[in-house]
């Protein structure tokens, strides 16, 4: 290409510094989680994997996984269900309103998070008289989840066109057999990368989550809050978040064989 | 589909309405009485105002340090990188994405720990308002690459070429030829620095030190102060905000590039 090579050292040094600049911290929690001080003397004094054992017998951060997984389970779920209904509604049917709900669908992304944790707590309190929990955390939970959903299924149908649904309603197959002979299994793929992003989604998420969890749930997320201002469990909380870091090269790993490069950037928007 | 309809846009309704009422000042309840006495404080506290524009200025610092720093790399990406690194690439700023918001502001608390690494070059601004801005720049980074990145891939080559062709310097041809292309990227890419900062009140707690931002504000009469109509009258803030925003960008086409 045109670029001079001056231009293009420049170019190459910067995004190189850039990545050091993202990857730098996240390097820091995982070596860090092996560092023997307890107060992350830097650089560490020793190295030790004691921190990681103990971490394994903390019952707190242990139950707080099971219940992130549950809720993220659920959540996504129902996301999958609501989104994949919404993006066939909107893509195959033209009726009043339709551009307006397809923005309405992306609000709760474009909206702080903390505006949508409030209104969602302040619905389930006031308008319904629901108490949070369970309940209200994996609704809330759904709601944003259901736009990646919906976000890779409508970009799935829309490059499919209807020609292959409408040959099978011509051949006599009925509105449902042709969801799920035709429909469904071409949006297969789609529809596991929008799962899997919910997924990651739902188990990070805490702005949502303080808000719609009410006391008696504690999602990971919350876990690790409540016990990061607490010194003598800084190691602890350092070991789980340097888990989850290493755990973050799963999803990026399930993408990647899900599909190419390109679908999982559209995925990640 | 009736979901978002009643549940999310319901919400937001009630919320406007819950804004409208007071709290028992005695027994904490709700008083469902139509006033404006929390837009009135919003507007006349000193404190709201300050904590207002320290949150509109912070999320603007976030999405210009986001610009300036998404540009060099999405730039190389897209235009000098082979395919190869291109894949590579794509991936290396796709994965902090996937990493958990709260453990990515946590490491940064290790990063400017006094005593920590950057302290030990004597480099770290400790806890506060600078950490916070460079915390969450860090944070929305990728929403920012990402939009870019995709504008300038579909830039073609040949315009490129062509402008160094008809004499114009690599400075020339990034004004005229990269930049037009870049806007409506970098705007798509700023309504989530702008939208996401707005919002955000846990990584100020993490590295902010005694800063507040209208998200604490939000939270802490919510949860801490009981108030829900207050918290509702300042979480309709970065809302307006955000409606501003978005009519305002709507004209640049960057609306289609999310």
């Amino acid at each position: 290409m045109s670029f001079s090579r001056t231009t293009r050292a420049v170019l190459v040094a910067f995004s190189a510094l850039v990545l050091l600049f993202v990857y730098a911290p996240l390097a820091l929690v995982v070596l860090n989680s092996f560092n023997t001080s307890r107060t992350f003397e830097w650089p560490p004094p020793g190295l030790t994997t004691q921190w990681w054992a103990a971490t394994m017998d903390s019952s707190g951060a242990r139950n707080a996984v099971v219940v992130s997984v549950e809720v993220a389970l659920m959540a996504t779920a129902l996301a999958l269900v609501l989104g994949t209904m919404a993006a066939l509604a909107l893509q195959r049917f033209r009726f009043f309103g339709r551009d307006t709900l397809s923005l309405l669908i992306v609000l709760p992304i474009a909206l702080p998070g903390v505006v949508t944790g409030i209104a969602l707590a302040n619905a389930f309190l006031t308008m319904f008289g629901i108490q949070l929990g369970l309940f209200s955390l994996v609704v809330s939970h759904a709601t944003f989840c259901m736009v990646t959903v919906f976000n890779n299924a409508i970009a799935r149908l829309r490059r499919l066109g209807g020609n292959l649904e409408e040959a099978s309603m011509d051949l006599g197959a009925g509105t449902f057999r042709t969801f799920w002979s035709v429909t469904l299994p071409m949006m297969r793929s789609a529809l596991l990368a929008g799962a899997l992003l919910s997924f990651a989604l739902s188990f990070d998420e805490i702005i949502v989550t303080t808000f719609t969890a009410g006391s008696g749930v504690q999602t990971l997320p919350i876990w690790i809050y409540q016990n990061l201002f607490r010194p003598n469990q800084a190691p602890v909380v350092n070991v789980v978040a340097a888990a989850l870091i290493v755990a973050s090269v799963i999803p990026i790993w399930l993408s990647q064989k899900l599909a190419g490069t390109d679908e999982s950037v559209a995925a990640a928007r | 589909m009736l979901w978002l309809a009643v549940l999310y846009l319901g919400s937001l309704a009630a919320l406007f309405l819950t804004s409208l009422w007071t709290v028992d000042a005695f027994g904490g309840n709700i008083e469902r009485v139509w006033n404006l006495d929390n837009y009135r404080d919003l507007l006349t506290l000193d404190v709201y105002r300050t904590i207002t524009v320290r949150t509109l200025l912070t999320a603007a610092a976030v999405t210009v340090i986001d610009a300036l720093l998404a540009f060099p790399i999405a730039l190389y990406m897209a235009k000098v990188a082979s395919p190869r690194m291109q894949r590579w690439l794509v991936i290396a700023v796709l994965t902090p994405l996937w990493a958990s918001y709260l453990v990515k502001a946590y490491a940064w608390r290790g990063m400017f720990a006094t005593g920590g690494p950057l302290d030990s070059v004597g480099a770290s601004p400790g806890y506060g308002l600078a950490a916070t801005v460079l915390t969450l720049a860090y944070l929305w980074l990728p929403y920012m690459i990402l939009p870019m990145y995709a504008g300038l891939e579909r830039l073609p080559n040949s315009l490129i070429e062509a402008s160094a062709d008809l004499g114009a310097s690599t400075a020339t041809t990034m004004r005229r030829v990269v930049f037009p292309v870049l806007l409506p990227a970098a705007v798509a890419g700023s309504i989530f620095t702008f939208s996401l900062t707005l919002g955000d009140y846990i990584a100020v707690k993490i590295v902010g030190g005694a800063n507040q931002m209208l998200g604490n504000v939000v939270y802490d009469s919510f949860l801490t102060g009981n108030n829900l109509p207050f918290a509702a009258a300042v979480a309709t803030i970065p809302v307006a905000v955000m409606l501003v925003y978005l009519t305002a960008v709507r004209r640049t086409g960057a609306l289609d590039a999310l």
